[in-house]
Parts: C-alpha cells; structure tokens; sequence
C-alpha cells in the first residue's frame, strides 16, 4: 500500500531527526578518536624531535659511553637487542605455532583446549619483569647458564609467546571447516589437511602475531634486568652479560649525564624506528607471498 | 532390491547390503540395500531428514572424522567392502563434491593439483595435464585458463562448484557423490553443473543427493527414495517417477508430502 500523501512532511521529519542523530554520533566517535590520537601524537613528535638531536653515523657505529665520557653511541646495544629479539623469534614462532596448532588442529579433548587457552591467558597477564625473575631462577642460576644473550631472549619469548599463540588460535577456530572436510575429501591425512591446507592459510596471520610480538619484544626492558644484565662492550658470544637497547634506554634516560640523555632520545627514536621497518617489511613480505603456496 | 530386466548389461560398481548406520545410538540409516551401476547417475531423494547425507557419506567414509559413528553390514566397492578399508584409501577412490562451493584458499591451478599432490604425483607435465583435463571435464576450463593463478575466491558461486567438481575428477574417482550440489547456486549455474553431469555419465559413477525431483529425472538414471533412513524403492527414473511400486514414493513424488 502506497504512503498517503499527507504522511510524507511528517516521514521526512522523522528521516531529518534520525540523520542529525546519526551525525551528532559519527562527531562523538570522531572527537574521541582525535583525543585518543593526540598523546600518541606528542609523544611520536617528542621522541621524534630530541632522537634527530643526535642521530649521526657514531650512534650505529660507536659504544654506549660511560657517564662524563663524550661522545659515544648505541652500536652495541642495537646489535644485542637485534640478536635477543632475532633469537626470541626463533624460539617463540615455531613453539607458539606448535602450541596453537594442538589445541586446534590435533587435540580431540575440549578441556584439554579450555585448560591450554586459560595458560596462555594468564601467560600474558603475568608482568614481564617477573617472567625475567623467573628465567632467572629458571636458567641464569638454575641451569647456572649465567647472564647472557641466551637468558634474555629465552625472557622475551615468554613475552612473545602469548600473543603468537592467540593470533595462530584464532585464525585456526575460524578456518572454514568445509575446506578442511574437502581436503579429507580428496583423501588427505590429518598431517596433509594441516601442512597443505590449514598452515599455508595461515601465513599471513602468524606473520601478522610474530611482528606484534616482535615490536613488543623489542622494547621490554624488565625481562632484561635479570637475564641480559646491559654491558657496555660488543657481544662477545651468546654468554656473559649482553647489552640491550631497551637496558640503554632506561639506564641513560634514569642517570645525571646530559651526554646520555640525549642518547636516551635518539635510542628510543631507533627503536620506533627499528619497529616500523619490521612492520613495512611484514607487510610487504606478506603482500609478495603467492597465493598457491 | 531386485532391479528391472535391461539393467543385466550394466555392472554393478557398488553394493550397499544389509547396512546400517549409527550417528552414536541413533540409527540414522536402517538396514539398507541398494546398487549403484557403473557409470550411471544414480539421484538419492527424499524429504529433509531422511538420511541422504548421512547414507551418501558413508560412501567415502567421511563419518570416520567425527567420534561416536558406527557402521554395520557392507558397501561393497566392486568386491570390496569398502567398510574394512582404511577410511584414507577409500577417499583416494571415491571423490565428493559437497553443497557449498568449498575451494580451498589457494590458486585456481593449486586447488586443483592438490589432490595429485597428495598422491605424490610430482612431475610438472603431468600435473599441468591432468589439471587441464580436469579443468575441461568440468566445463570451465575455457573461463580459467587464462587465470590460473588468480585466487579460487574470485570465481562466482557457479564457477567454484565447477572448480570444486574438476579438483574431484583430477583424481580419476571412481565414484563421485554430490551432496545437493546446486541448492547453493542460481538457475544458470545449477543448468551448468547439470549438463556437465550429465556429461560425465560414461566416465564415472556418479551418485547424487538432489531436493529437486526435476533435477532428479533430467539427470539421472536411477533414483533411490528414502524416507526415514530406509531405502523405500529403488529403481529406473522414469520408473520411480511415473510408475512407483510403492505407495509413499507415488505420494512423495506427487508433491503429497516432503
Ligand atoms: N552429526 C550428527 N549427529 C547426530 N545425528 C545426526 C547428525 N547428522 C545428521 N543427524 C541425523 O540423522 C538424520 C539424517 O540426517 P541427514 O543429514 O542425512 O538428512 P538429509 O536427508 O541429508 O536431510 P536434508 O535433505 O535436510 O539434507 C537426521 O535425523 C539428523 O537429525
Ligand atoms: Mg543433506
């Protein structure tokens, strides 16, 4: 039935409300994404403007200075955070896709999952420092394995762990399971379905869990304090105490020495920027991967 | 169930006796008795819950994923009972083709190789032949074959179904079971993926679950009719749809109920 011509001024009133109430909300959201947006943006701007103070070709080359020494620069400690964090990826990728391809793909017990889910959860809720106590137990003391780049990267693949573990599980739940039935269909074991069919889908959300694990890796310091210890020397070998950007960062920026300060900027800047590159590179990676394989 | 004189020319390439299925104490298909002639098109209907799914996957033992399933009597694959086979060889003969278009997440070229691949078929010459063969009994080699590299994802609803049916046929079946494989899919579609249907008859056994009794008697030979997990009649189309023995398949395919 036809709308009587005189309900139409009185639907067009109803039409003019509903859409300013529509448009009062979309500025609501929009002021709130604007507050949300300027701390990041001080703080992007701020690192950004003391870090470019000093950001010369002495930093990448040059040792962490002591306090009163000039000079100096972040060498060091750039190359131990990259070999921990590169070493942390090593452990925690492989394990935590291990762990997430279990509960979902191989494991028939439903408390088995619940009780595996509620792990990682509590996992990553545990403060990071204390995970680096507890390598410290664990392996500094306990397997008398000694401070070392080994310790810390074994305390950033706790950190690591968690969010690669949800990421790998999450993209597994929602897998469609017609796809799974139609590789069965075809005549594939279970290991087939999970190599050929689940695993190859699933790249490009691991990859996604590993560089979010990854950038927070970079910045831990605490999980550090007890395994890596900071050194202000080159790495010389997985053993004994191994520098760290993130220990630099926050023994410079704590200390008197203006000299160390500014490299405090410019570390932080280093590690931004370290993070974005891993990011654009994850993303271009992931853009290049072919499809079929 | 005894069948009509001029089938005796045609051989029998399965022989479901005596069977029964278990979904853990439900008897979802009792007591069964039913042949499928080689290289025919043989069309299960009946009305919704009468176990088509479930006798249609017993076939290529697909209840074996879940627990709890049971089996009783035999499905004889030529002289076989496919029911003492492992679960994985029987698939490897006899492929399925399922209601909604499932491609895998892979490349056109990929989802169809991949059943070659997990045969252990590795030379690339092959592999590229056989996806074309494949590809071409499924009618749509023409509309891919520029694009095999493109994303299966990208091919309308129609399409895929055909894809879903070349990646079963690349692995030479020797039975192929279709689960209602147009209910997902529009009129042109569905009339595509019925000739090419009936294009394969002659080459490979196909057994087919079907809500469309037209569908049925445009593209099938024989036809069973279930109804509350037995096999109530079981003859020649043409039979089943015009001249029924039985009194609940003249109902059910009069549209009396269903
Ligand atoms: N996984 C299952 N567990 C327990 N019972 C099931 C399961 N799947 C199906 N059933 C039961 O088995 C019977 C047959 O189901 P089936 O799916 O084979 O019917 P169908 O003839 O294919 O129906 P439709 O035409 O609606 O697809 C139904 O009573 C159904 O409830
Ligand atoms: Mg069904």
């Amino acid at each position: 039935m036809a709308i009587a011509h005189r309900q139409r001024p009185a639907l067009g009133k109803n039409l003019a409300w509903r859409q300013g109430w529509g448009r009062f909300w979309t500025a609501v959201v929009v002021l709130m994404g604007a507050i949300a947006l300027v701390p990041l943006a001080i703080l992007l701007g701020y690192v950004l403007v003391r870090g470019a103070q000093r950001f010369d070709v002495q930093v990448w080359t040059a040792l962490t200075p002591a306090a009163g020494q000039v000079g100096g620069g972040l060498g060091n400690a750039i190359v131990g955070s990259i070999v921990m964090v590169a070493l942390a990826t090593g452990f925690s990728v492989p394990l935590g896709v291990a762990v997430a391809l279990y509960g979902t793909e191989v494991c028939r017990q439903a408390w088995i999952r619940a009780a595996l889910r509620l792990a990682v959860n509590v996992l990553n809720g545990v403060p990071s420092i204390l995970l680096g106590v507890f390598v410290y137990g664990a392996v500094v003391v306990g397997l008398g394995w000694g401070f070392g780049a080994i310790a810390g990267a074994l305390a950033l693949s706790l950190i690591m762990l968690p969010t690669i573990i949800r990421t790998t599980d999450d993209f597994c739940q929602g897998f469609p399971p017609e796809q799974r039935l139609a590789a069965y269909a075809l005549g594939a074991t279970d290991w087939e379905v999970l190599t050929g069919i689940v695993l190859p889908a699933a790249l490009p959300a691991i990859l996604t869990g590993t560089m979010l694990a990854l950038s927070r890796a970079a910045g831990e310091t605490a999980p550090l304090i007890f395994t890596a210890l900071g050194f202000d020397f080159w790495l010389r070998g997985l053993s004994g105490p191994a520098p760290a950007l993130s220990l630099t960062i926050y023994r410079f920026a704590t200390g008197f020495d203006p000299n160390q300060q500014n490299l405090a900027w410019t570390g932080a800047l280093i590690l931004l920027l370290l993070v974005l590159l891993t990011q654009g590179l994850a993303r271009i990676l992931a853009r290049l991967a072919p499809p079929s394989t | 169930m005894e069948l009509a004189q001029d089938q005796l020319g045609t051989q029998v390439k399965a022989q479901v006796k005596n069977f029964s299925f278990f979904y853990g104490s439900n008897k979802a298909i009792k007591d069964v008795d039913l042949e499928v002639l080689d290289c025919k098109v043989t069309s299960m209907i009946g009305p919704s819950g009468c176990g088509k799914t479930t006798l249609l996957r017993c076939f290529n033992r697909m209840h074996d994923l879940y627990p709890g399933t049971r089996y009783e009597g035999e499905i004889l694959l030529e002289s076989q009972n496919l029911l003492s086979l492992d679960p994985i060889e029987v698939r490897m003969r006899i492929g399925m083709v399922f209601q909604k278009p499932n491609p895998f997440p892979k490349s056109i070229f990929e989802n169809i190789a991949y059943g070659l691949r997990i045969r252990g078929v590795k030379d690339k010459g092959v592999i590229n032949e056989r996806v074309e063969r494949a590809l071409r009994d499924a009618a749509i080699w023409d509309e891919v074959k520029d694009r095999l590299k493109d994303m299966a994802f990208n091919l309308s609803g129609g399409q895929q179904q055909r894809l879903c049916i070349a990646r079963a046929l690349a692995t030479d079946p020797e039975i192929l079971l279709f689960d209602e494989p147009t209910s997902a899919l529009d009129p042109i579609a569905t009339a595509s993926i019925e000739e090419l249907v009936i294009g394969l008859k002659g080459k490979v056994t196909i057994l087919i679950v079907t809500h469309n009794m037209q569908q049925a008697v445009r593209i099938s030979d024989y036809t069973a009719f279930m109804y509350l997990g037995e096999l109530v009649e079981f003859d020649r189309t043409d039979v089943i749809f015009n001249n029924a023995a039985q009194q609940r398949t003249r109902e059910y395919v009069s549209g009396q109920f269903g």
